[in-house]
């Protein structure tokens, strides 16, 4: 199901919950799908000795969840652009929110627009990730 | 830095939904997906990034029979400082021209950007890179283009 440019205003927001309790199975998970396995990710004993207090999600990861968030708002194949800041790192046992803001609803080469405003924040209020997305929607 | 062939493959577009959580039908299920706006499967919006996958020199790979600075009988297969202690990732952005669907076969290549300093108060010295990859389909139409940030830190980030 489609947005529609016609029923949106700015300031109207989505929020999901995109993970609860992140395990350090779903960021092996991760690693493996993605190719990227730096062991500051999935291996505890080398993260500790690099200074960390453990392992910590990929931030493309925290990207990914965020996504969802999007993609079940906006629809599939839907994105124009996507993009995001890592402010803060992501642990396991993390409960991440993920809310989408309208900033502006516009045309382009006679395209119905959204620019929307991204923040994903963990269980303690601390934003992980801020961006902004752009996705096609109906007139 | 070369070129890299990036075949778009469903079940890698499969185990990466799963990887982020995302059930989403779209993603996994051929029948289903064919009665979406999407018209069949599409892979989700970061999967470029699976791209490392393919890239035959990627670092943060094991590599057989050369040292890996993951633990093992020691924290790290690699003595001193660790290598990788300060690069994380800063910033990602995607501009999408199409969906990716399975059967594509992209030509990858990435150019260096940007690259800057700042201080930083949790984490010493940041050194900014940016790296920008075109990603181009089996017709040389572009398809993506991924705008990445890595920074290097002169120590690991203060933890909050």
């Amino acid at each position: 199901m489609a947005l529609s440019a016609s029923k949106l205003k700015v300031g109207d927001k989505h929020s999901e919950r995109v993970v609860d309790n992140l395990t350090r199975t779903q960021i092996v998970q991760y690693a493996g799908a993605s190719g990227d396995y730096n062991p500051l990710h999935t291996d505890e004993i080398y993260s500790v000795h690099a200074g960390y207090k453990g392992a910590f999600a990929h931030g493309m990861l925290t990207m990914g969840l965020t996504g969802k968030m999007l993609t079940n708002w906006v629809g599939d194949a839907r994105l124009k652009k996507f993009g995001v800041r890592f402010t803060n790192q992501v642990w396991p046992g993390d409960t991440l929110d993920s809310t989408a803001t309208v900033a502006a609803i516009r045309q382009e080469n006679g395209e119905h627009l959204v620019d929307l405003t991204i923040s994903t924040v963990n269980q303690a209020g601390q934003e992980v990730v801020s961006g902004h997305a752009t996705a096609k929607v109906d007139p | 830095m070369p070129k890299i062939t990036f075949p778009i493959e469903a079940t890698h577009i499969l185990m990466f939904a799963r990887a982020i959580g995302d059930p989403n039908p779209v993603y996994a299920d051929a029948e289903a997906a064919k009665k979406t706006e999407a018209k069949g499967i599409i892979a989700p919006p970061t999967f470029a990034q699976a791209m490392a996958q393919f890239d035959p020199e990627y670092r943060l790979r094991p590599k057989p029979g050369q040292p890996w600075f993951g633990s093992g009988r020691t924290a790290s297969g690699i003595e001193g400082k660790p290598a990788s202690a300060g690069g994380l990732h800063a910033e990602q952005e995607y501009t999408y021209h199409r969906p990716l669907r399975p059967g594509d076969v992209l030509t990858s290549e990435t150019k260096e950007g940007k690259v800057w300093e700042k201080e930083s108060k949790r984490a010493g010295k940041l050194i900014f890179r940016e790296r920008i990859t075109e990603h181009r389909d089996q017709n040389g139409e572009l398809v993506i283009t991924a705008r990445g940030v890595g920074v290097t830190t002169e120590r690991p980030v203060e933890q909050k």
